[in-house]
């Protein structure tokens, strides 16, 4: 006798089908609220092609400021590099503070939490204004910005990838005496070293990424220049900029990406 | 076959001062009794086999016997100290003097077999400099490549573990375990998960380190003929309780399958 092959859809409870209507109209009200009408985005795309529109001015790109702007990118790269590299080594204190199996006590690791969740939450824009206050209009605004933005980011990837690695080698080395410093330098770092070098190339590249728009609150970098661009009505200019930067975020993403297939 | 590989020290010696005394130990998880009340002791230089049936409570004991796991109530003395007593930093330096094989080796995968050795030292040192071989004075250094050499391994330092096979993996978690300069070794099934002929020869290891440097064993195997060729004493664990103690010399296989079923029935 053959075996009837089982129903395609599990029966759901009627609670399961009111969660789904209930998302369902989330999206829909959320759409109808916020999403542009058609009419209007047809309008404003044919409006951006016109002969004054934006997009049409800006071609062809103006290159004739190629060395400043290079400077200026070259600070942007700098920035990224320096705030992530402060982020990445501040986030993995915090990280295993909160972690669950390497904070001290629960409260530390809550603190830590919250903490990581606060340097995700707010804005790297926010951030930025914060230290302009702090240190000033340039680019060391820029780098705290970054900074923090990057402990945010990588304290949460770090800590679960802490939380994800294998205990038996940790409950080894606790076995044989080893001290919390001694547990984490042996066995969950080296475990978790290809995750952190994931995790670190990604948050460089968010950096770069990132860097070009803190300029346009005065935290240094290329932002500054394509603001002025745009203030100006320098479109031509602002294009080449923002091919500049392109090339760079590409450059950043593939030569990280050739690290991860190398390292990991 | 009944006959040690290795001259043995006389079991139960009632001369020597027990190197693990247990009265009265108990633990209870929520909603169930593991061990009930274990009294024995063991003299020091003897390898002792611990056998049981699956949930017997021989992996708990193990753990409470250096206080991985909490027990309930009981005392057990080991190594001249009382181990229920220690205080957090006591308790580390106990555990530096008691070397624990796994079932699961527990290595760090991704590191040299030289660096897990190296990993052993933490049980007298600490800092960076123990956390791999790279950064590790030239003295630990010579030390680990001297265990691995003395597991058979001197020609595989600087392979990642997790290219070794799992008998290999295993004499690396040995040589780890020699690294401490333990006094007594526990060991959790260590032949488990293994070939026979592998099995076989990390339990000769084991016994062969109990004949050279006078280490204590307690053992856990559910293999019969690992347990009667590798042990001097048997300790048999049924219902939380010591069920069976005798002289390897005087037990064979039928009489232990015997115990087992009796156990597993119970």
């Amino acid at each position: 006798m053959t075996t009837l092959a089982p129903s395609r859809f599990q029966h759901r409870s009627l609670v399961e089908y009111a969660a789904i209507l209930a998302v369902l109209a989330l999206v829909a009200t959320s759409l109808a609220a916020t999403a542009p009408a058609l009419d209007k985005l047809g309008s404003g795309v044919v409006r951006l092609f016109a002969p004054s529109g934006m997009l049409t001015q800006m071609f062809p790109p103006d290159f004739t400021r190629i060395v400043p702007i290079g400077w200026k990118l070259l600070e942007t790269l700098q920035m990224a590099v320096a705030g992530c590299f402060l982020g990445l080594i501040l986030a993995l204190p915090f990280a295993i503070l909160a972690t669950d199996r390497l904070s001290p006590h629960p409260l530390v690791r809550h603190a830590a939490r919250a903490l990581i969740a606060l340097f995700r939450t707010v804005p790297d824009l926010v951030w930025a204004i914060v230290f302009i206050i702090i240190v000033g209009l340039g680019p060391a605004a820029g780098v705290m910005a970054i900074m923090v933005d990057k402990i945010g980011f990588a304290g949460r990837f770090f800590a679960e990838a802490m939380e994800e690695t294998d205990p038996g080698p940790q409950d080894a080395l606790r076995a044989i005496g080893a001290s919390r410093l001694g547990i984490i330098g042996s066995a969950v770092i080296p475990a978790c070293l290809p995750s952190f070098t994931a995790t670190s190339l990604f948050a460089l590249e968010k950096s770069v990424r990132g860097s070009a728009a803190l300029g346009l609150v005065g935290a240094g970098g290329i932002g500054v220049d394509l603001k002025v661009a745009f203030d100006l009505f320098n479109y031509d200019e602002a294009l080449a900029i923002i091919l500049m930067m392109l090339a760079l975020v590409i450059a950043v993403e593939q030569g990280s990406g050739w690290i991860r297939r190398k390292l990991i | 076959m009944n006959a040690p590989l290795l001259p043995r020290a006389p079991a139960g010696s009632a001369l020597a001062e027990p190197v693990l005394a247990v009265a009265g130990l108990t633990k209870d998880f929520p909603g169930r009794k593991v061990l009930r009340g274990l009294d024995f002791a063991l003299a020091p230089g003897q390898a002792t086999a611990l056998i049981g049936a699956n949930g017997s409570g021989k992996s708990t004991l193990l753990r409470c016997l250096v206080r991985l796991i909490e027990p309930t109530s009981g005392q057990i003395r080991m190594l001249g100290r009382d181990v229920p007593a220690l205080a957090p930093r006591a308790l580390r330096q106990f555990r530096a003097e008691v070397g624990i094989v796994w079932q699961r080796h527990n290595l760090v995968p991704r590191l040299s077999a030289l660096s897990n050795v190296i990993h052993g030292v933490q049980a007298r040192m600490s800092g960076p400099r123990t956390w791999a071989q790279s950064l590790a004075p030239a003295a630990v250094r010579d030390e680990a490549m001297t265990c691995l050499d003395r597991v058979g391994l001197a020609d595989r330092a600087l392979v990642r573990v997790d290219s070794l096979s799992g008998g290999q993996q295993q004499r690396v978690a040995i040589a780890r375990m020699l690294m401490q300069r333990p006094a007594f070794i526990l060991a959790d099934e260590p032949d488990a998960s293994l070939d026979p002929q592998t099995g076989e020869e990390v339990m000769s290891l084991l016994l062969s380190l109990v004949r050279e440097k006078g280490l204590s064993l307690l053992v856990i195997s559910h293999r019969l003929e690992h347990t009667l060729r590798y042990s001097d004493r048997i300790l048999g664990l049924a219902d939380g309780r010591i069920a069976l103690d005798l002289p390897t010399g005087r037990a064979d296989a039928a009489g232990l399958r015997h115990f087992f079923d009796h156990a597993e029935a119970a």
